[in-house]
């Protein structure tokens, strides 16, 4: 458990970076996970191909939460062709913890809205 | 009475350590520990009489056959069945549904004809509802809830009408701890004429349970919740219903003849158990009842009831912490909360990082938590090998969830 709630995850969590909304987004992606509920909405701003602003809203345990704004915070200034790239193991590397099968999909939900968004995919259903 | 202390012996899993802490084992309604006599009765199946069933003419199928049949017969006076013909052994509770949904429903319901179940239905006594109604046409009509987590029961007069072919309703809320009326909801089943089904999933493990105090027409609970290995299920059954209702599936042991141009079904209960049956499983379920019905199942409820208000008076104390469902009075040993904005993932991984197993998420009962407006609860679960210093464990892993996340 320490392991998993290393102080830099609690932090994201008590103290989320880029929470809300951005005015005119232009990309805006919403997924879930219905077994526990977590819930995740990213907005991005693009300009020439590349992530200018990002914004995340959403509920759900600490890990989600979490590594919605540690991604948040990673994924300004990249491209959406570097960011099309991106896996699980980019999403680890942030969280920089060893997660079991049960708590990786908290962990990967702002990723897979990330990917979903950056290549066009229609929202999950709500 | 033998001590908590020697009935803890019983279970060896009790002695394991979880991330260097003894463990506290408090997820029983998702399922239960295992008592050596059932993990001997499995072995010595498969060490001493493993053969297939029903078959053979040699001493192990004889043997193996004996004990198979024993265990129903174990099972129907368990639960008081007036034959151990009306056991049907299927692989859980949820199978059971599915039995009478598929069969009864499919033969029975009509356009026109209603289902009623209720809002605090675990799935498995939700979606075959939902599938059959779909097929045949009837209608799926629900039993809402109230503000304490307790069925509208002065709704049933508008909801119970001629039209309702069965009452499909949960004897014990795995989720809520509610204890139905059940004996009730099966009388005003009846007076309308409806069938009723009880789900004995939560209330057969930790409730005395007659079905002909009951008097309902059909009963199912799955054998791990009550001691048994997983893969055992009942489905209890009037008998003139399943003498009546096809067959479920098909195939070897459930048939009398096959010849090409057709086939003849095989007597009760046979009839609904194609193929070879879990054998070691169903013996480990009637070791099961046996260590159930030695420890008495009334000092079951009353030693859970005692866990559960002491578990329920500790835990209203916790800051933040909000317990869904009844007062002590209508709860079984299941208590689900909610603490704060913390999510129920969080809690359990912090409570488990100090030995102690509780259930997060929705509990396969989505429309209960619908109703709080929460996508998912944890809950703590209880069964008689439990310790009231395991719950003071409990409420002390609860105030390190505060330190940890709190705000």
């Amino acid at each position: 458990m320490d392991a998993l709630y290393r102080e830099a995850i609690l932090d994201h969590y008590k103290y989320p970076r880029h929470k809300g909304h951005l005015d005119s987004p232009d990309i805006t992606h919403f997924d879930h996970n219905p077994f526990c509920g977590d819930e995740i909405t990213l907005e991005l701003k693009i300009e020439d191909g590349v992530v200018t602003q990002a914004a995340f809203d959403g509920r759900g345990c600490a890990i989600s939460q979490a590594s919605a704004s540690m991604m948040t915070e990673e994924i300004i200034g990249k491209s959406l062709e570097e960011l099309k790239g991106w896996s699980k193991e980019d999403i680890l590397e942030l969280l920089g913890i060893e997660i079991g099968p049960v708590r990786l999909k908290c962990a990967l939900l702002p990723l897979k809205a990330l990917k979903a968004g950056v290549w066009g995919i229609e929202d999950a259903d709500a | 009475m033998r001590s908590i202390e020697a009935i803890r012996a019983d279970f060896p899993i009790l002695q394991r350590e979880i991330n260097g802490a003894p463990l506290v084992y408090l997820d029983n309604a998702a399922t239960s520990q295992k008592p050596l006599a059932v993990l001997r009765a499995m072995d010595d199946y498969y060490r001493l009489h493993n053969a297939n069933v029903h078959r053979g003419v040699h001493t192990l199928s004889e043997e193996a056959t004996a004990l198979y049949e024993g265990a129903r017969g174990r099972i129907a006076r368990f639960i008081n069945a007036p034959s151990s013909k009306q056991i049907i052994f299927t692989r859980n509770a949820t199978e059971a549904v599915n039995l009478v949904a598929y069969s009864w429903g499919m033969a029975t319901l009509k356009p026109g004809d209603e289902v009623l179940i209720t809002q605090m239905e675990h799935h498995a006594n939700v979606v075959p509802w939902q599938l059959i109604t779909q097929r045949t046409g009837a209608t799926l009509r629900y039993v809402p809830l109230d503000a304490q987590g307790t069925l509208r029961l002065d709704l049933l007069d508008t909801l119970l009408t001629e039209r309702t072919k069965l009452f499909a309703f949960v004897a014990m809320s795995n989720v809520l701890g509610a204890i139905n009326p059940t004996a009730e909801l099966v009388a005003r089943a009846h007076s309308v004429g409806a069938l009723a089904l009880v789900d004995g999933a939560q209330s057969v493990p930790h409730l005395p349970v007659d079905v002909q105090q009951l008097n309902c027409d059909f009963l199912v609970f799955s054998g791990h919740k009550m001691c048994g290995p997983t893969g055992s299920g009942v489905l209890y059954g009037r008998r003139d219903l399943l003498e009546a209702m096809p067959p479920f599936m098909g195939g070897g042991d459930m048939i009398r003849e096959v010849r090409l141009e057709g086939s003849r079904w095989n007597t009760l209960p046979w009839k609904f158990e194609a193929g070879t049956p879990a054998i070691a499983e169903i013996i480990g379920l009637g070791a099961a009842v046996d260590y159930l019905a030695d420890l008495g199942m009334d000092w079951v409820a009353q030693r859970e009831h005692e866990l559960v208000r002491a578990a329920t008076e500790r835990l209203s104390r916790v800051e933040g912490l909000r317990i869904l469902g009844p007062g002590i009075e209508q709860r079984g040993g299941v208590v689900a909360f909610t603490l704060g904005e913390i999510h129920p993932h969080d809690i359990a991984a912090i409570l488990d990082a100090d030995g102690v197993a509780i259930r997060a998420g929705h509990h396969c009962a989505q429309p209960i938590h619908d109703f709080y407006g929460i996508p998912a609860s944890a809950r703590a679960s209880f069964a008689f090998y439990n310790t009231f210093e395991e719950i003071d464990r409990l409420v002390l892993a609860l105030d390190k969830v505060h330190a940890v996340l709190g705000m």
